[in-house]
């Protein structure tokens, strides 16, 4: 799916979030949103998975405003892992049985997201009694079964350990491969952004600083702001 | 049980004998979980679905709404009985339904005053559930009724325990049932009112016995309720084998 952010503003009572952001998504590509906390990454993740409206400004997918049959298409993965309470089958299933399914595909396509992230042999397991990271890959699994064309994660190996944050980053990006989805995902993380090397749009107090792809924002930050986030200033 | 030396009045089926006394107790335990039952059951087919919405909503209508049931929370039974009566009495404006001494109009006073507790507990427990399930439930493509079921799955615990407390509050009420009831043997009386009564005639041995009965039904209600809970907190440990749902293999 091809986004286009156009502008947007947010403001939270006298906090202003976001201060006219813009920037396009091509689709098929992996993209992150770099910034600082508080830089404005989950808000404007949340605008874009129309979990918020913006105050001013617009997102387009597609070349096309948002409405219901775009929604279904997009998933966003929060940074807090969240499961319901029931079986991890049940939770992987949720959206595929929303969607009136059928059972057999249903079957199959969970197995197959459980395979990716490495969770297969977890159908009956109770899901709110797994750990944080083994409940985040739930989340993901439950995320990349609708396929979506859309796949925003935020901050999604935020309070993981190092073992599941390689298993997630590595999912994620065997993901990309098998599947035509664009990707956005939020981190103040630079290792990962060395690990994964996303198209980078680095945001700073609710505005775009520079858009860059990794290499070169790594090396040498086209602004002063992205050389000093580089060398842990900021 | 036999008290007072009553006869035995009432015929009983072949091979069970069953004076007045057992039979009455019978029948006013009926009477009892039927009133009060049948009134948890209206209440909470008009509390959940309200307080799931009003929970879901968490905006100023959820403070208003939840002032209002908080405030019905404290609402004298018995005032509520003496509203109901007046509604309901001949004279009344309801009066020519012919409900007042039924065992509808005792149903309708306790979906009154129960109700609200639906309501306010339901809210609250869905209220308690975290943003981010409701997110990542809309997210996911959960719209609408398919909202509201996902919610309420995650708050039934706090939903159940919202029931089961109404249930032991109708059933311990006495002012209201009395009232609109008029609390006439063999046909509105129930375990409260019966105690109330046989105590002032003296019939204490019976009146304990029926105590004994409500309490027995307090304690089950209660005890299913404890149990619930313990099942989805910390004592799940103690009840099931970590990391499994009851009833379910593990994978």
């Amino acid at each position: 799916m091809n986004v286009t952010v156009d502008n947007i503003r947010k403001m939270y009572g006298d906090v202003e979030a976001l201060r006219g952001i813009s920037f396009d998504l091509e689709s098929g590509e992996l993209y992150c949103v770099l910034g600082p906390s508080g830089s404005g990454k989950t808000t404007l993740l949340r605008i874009i998975a129309m979990l918020e409206k913006c105050d001013s400004g617009m997102v387009l997918y597609d070349g096309c405003p948002p409405d219901d049959l775009i929604r279904d298409r997009i998933v966003m993965v929060l940074q807090k892992p969240v499961v319901f309470k029931d079986t991890v089958f049940e939770n992987v299933a949720y959206g595929l049985k929303i969607r009136r399914t059928p059972r057999e595909e249903i079957d199959d396509r969970v197995s197959s997201a459980l395979e990716l992230v490495g969770m297969h042999g977890f159908e009956e397991r109770w899901a709110p009694s797994l750990s944080a990271g083994e409940q985040q890959r739930v989340a993901f699994a439950r995320a990349i079964v609708l396929d979506p064309s859309l796949l925003l994660l935020d901050e999604f190996t935020a309070n993981l350990d190092p073992a599941h944050v390689k298993v997630l980053e590595n999912s994620v990006l065997a993901y990309l491969k098998k599947e035509d989805s664009t990707i956005l995902f939020a981190t103040h993380d630079l290792n990962q952004v060395k690990r994964m090397r996303p198209r980078i749009i680095f945001i700073k107090e609710g505005r775009v600083v520079e858009i860059s792809d990794p290499e070169e924002f790594l090396t040498s930050a086209k602004t002063e702001e992205g050389r000093r986030f580089v060398e842990g200033e900021l | 049980m036999h008290l007072n030396g009553a006869d035995p009045m009432i015929p009983s089926p072949p091979g069970f004998t069953c004076d007045e006394e057992t039979f009455r107790v019978i029948e006013v335990t009926v009477m009892t979980l039927a009133v009060s039952g049948g009134a948890t059951i209206i209440a909470g087919l008009i509390g959940i679905p309200l307080g799931i919405y009003l929970g879901m909503k968490r905006g100023r209508l959820f403070l208003v709404i939840m002032t209002l049931t908080h405030t019905f929370y404290g609402m004298p039974p018995v005032l509520a009985g003496l509203l109901f009566y007046l509604l309901l009495s001949r004279n009344g404006p309801l009066g020519s339904l012919g409900l007042i001494f039924t065992p509808a109009a005792m149903i309708l006073v306790q979906v009154f005053l129960v109700t609200p507790i639906v309501i306010g507990l339901t809210a609250s427990a869905v209220g308690s559930v975290e943003k981010s399930v409701l997110d990542t439930a809309i997210t996911l493509g959960a719209r609408g009724r398919t909202l509201l079921k996902t919610m309420a799955k995650e708050a039934r615990t706090g939903i159940l325990s919202a029931v089961m407390i109404a249930f032991g509050s109708a059933i311990s009420e006495v002012g209201a049932v009395i009232l609109v009831g008029g609390n006439i043997k063999w046909r509105t009386q129930v375990l409260t009112t019966a105690i109330l009564i046989e105590t002032e005639k003296g019939n204490i041995e019976y009146a304990v016995t029926l105590g004994c009965i409500l309490l027995l039904l307090s304690v089950v209600t209660y005890s299913i309720l404890t149990y619930i809970q313990a099942r989805e907190t910390g004592m799940k440990i103690r009840l099931r084998r970590k990391g499994s749902k009851p009833g379910r293999k593990r994978g």
